[in-house]
């Protein structure tokens, strides 16, 4: 069997490629899951997380909530979801908490851990100069923790990508279905089949990895501030003669 | 859902006498009888979730040495090792088993290599957090006594790296315990293939009796192994 070549030939199928079981639709499906579950998860654990490292407490309680999130297996929960009455049970709802629930450990550890990590002479200078709590974290904390942060939702994000695919397993929604359909129900496996809904899943996940680190490269204020430095340093026009001389403060 | 009912219903039929299989018959969540009438699907579920566990986790921790090693050394080795780790990371667990299929079939050697592969991205950058964090003074003391290279690496910056290194080990068993519920898919998930039939056949008592020893196998890996890192690093603990 030449596993390569019959996996081309699954791609180039074009039956493949329209319906409700298309890649379209399921690539869809599984973006779909994967912003809501993750935008809901953002909503709970960033602020959180932001006020726990603002205020410095709470450092036991979001490690371990990272912790249990590593402990849990996707299956586990997605298939006691699907025992319970409705809303839940083999639902759109089930899918999102599940999704959600195991978003939040990673959203949350991470970015309390860039809050721990964010210079404490910067924010003592900010308390020197008079700002109050909220400003210190608005305009200190806030921008230097702002790579973590996008970090942290990065791995959030690869993490639901993975989650949604494993639940297809349960006959949720998304590109999963492309494997799980192809193992089973009727004996055999469909090789070719299963490979090529593999490479989907793994390239969509690269591909959400590399977006969200171009994303985090783009919002990050404390690099945006310096390339405009930088800019505005090399339109100047003092850039052919003496270096500037140090201002008088 | 009704057959199993039925075989449920006509084993509890049996023991109509006893107030605990009763529990089967209702499909109850938390069912003693669950757990003594299948104490030797238990058994074999947690010996292979041990074994696909433990394995992947020792080769990990095998396949991690040299490639920190050689990373902390060498700048090149250090961006290819981390570029290629952190892109197999971000592969879905589902998609990863199923990639390796085509070279070792379905075997466990398919769950453990994928397993293997996702503890190596967690052991290697501890590591060589660990081996960055040696003091230079150290180093140099000990380049000072006439230390050989390896003598370097096994008697200085293993044993200091040990601390963040078994950190590592840590976060990865733990990980790998749950992970390895997912190579039901290939049929070798240890308490994995018993949430898959669990659900198959409509047993609530088997979805939870797994699950719950799940999480506390992989909590159990974790004290272990912070115990291991206390009794490897006595110099760390404070009076």
């Amino acid at each position: 069997m030449n596993i390569p070549a019959e996996v081309v030939a699954w791609f180039a199928d074009g039956s493949h490629w329209s319906g409700a079981a298309g890649i379209p639709a399921l690539l869809g499906e599984h973006l779909a899951l994967t912003a809501a579950s993750l935008g809901i998860a953002c909503a709970i654990a960033l602020p959180v997380a932001l006020w726990l490292g603002h205020t410095g407490r709470g450092g036991v309680l979001a490690v371990q909530i990272g912790n249990i999130g590593r402990a849990v297996p996707t299956l586990a929960l997605l298939s006691i979801l699907l025992f319970l009455p409705p809303p839940f049970g083999r639902t759109t709802l089930s899918a999102l908490i599940a999704f959600t629930l195991f978003a939040i450990p990673v959203l949350l550890t991470n970015t309390y851990v860039g809050m721990r990590e964010v210079d404490p002479a910067a924010v003592d200078a900010a308390k020197g100069m008079g700002m109050s709590g909220p400003e210190v974290l608005h305009k200190v904390e806030l921008p230097l923790v702002t790579p973590a942060l996008m970090n942290a939702v990065r791995q959030g994000a690869v993490q639901v990508v993975a989650t949604v695919s494993i639940a297809a397993i349960f006959a949720f929604g998304g590109l999963g279905r492309i494997i799980t359909r192809a193992t089973g129900a009727s004996g055999g496996f469909d090789v070719p089949q299963i490979i090529a809904g593999a490479l989907v899943i793994a390239v969509l996940a690269i591909a959400v990895d590399l977006s969200f680190a171009a994303l985090g490269r783009v919002v990050d204020p404390v690099a945006r501030a310096r390339s405009r430095a930088s800019r505005a340093a090399r339109s100047s026009p003092s850039r052919t003669g003496a270096p500037e001389p140090a201002p008088v403060s | 859902m009704p057959v199993v009912g039925g075989v449920l219903s006509s084993v509890a039929g049996v023991h109509a006498s006893s107030a605990s299989q009763n529990c089967l018959a209702r499909n109850d969540w938390i069912c003693p009888a669950y757990v003594t009438s299948r104490s030797s699907q238990l058994v074999d579920a947690l010996g292979e979730h041990l074994y696909l566990t433990v394995v992947s986790l020792l080769l990990g921790i095998v396949v991690s040495i040299p490639l920190a090693v050689l990373a902390h050394r060498f700048r090149k080795a250090r961006a290819l090792t981390v570029g290629v780790t952190t892109t197999l990371y971000t592969v879905p667990s589902i998609a990863l088993f199923f990639l390796i299929i085509p070279f070792l079939g379905l075997t466990a050697a398919s769950v453990i290599l994928g397993l293997a592969l996702y503890s190596l991205t967690i052991l290697v950058r501890n590591l060589l957090v660990g081996l960055d964090g040696v003091d230079p003074e150290v180093v140099d003391a000990a380049t000072g006594m006439g230390y050989s290279n390896l003598k370097m690496l096994w008697s200085v910056e293993l044993p200091l790296a040990l601390p963040s290194a078994i950190g590592g080990l840590r976060v990865a068993a733990v990980s790998t315990v749950a992970l390895t519920t997912v190579g039901a898919v290939i049929g070798f998930g240890g308490f994995g293939n018993l949430l898959v039939t669990g659900v198959a056949s409509n047993f609530h008592a088997q979805v939870l009796t797994a699950s719950v020893i799940c999480v506390v196998l992989a909590f159990a890996f974790d004290l272990l192994l912070l115990a291991l890192q206390r009794a490897l690093t006595p110099w760390r603990r404070t009076a």
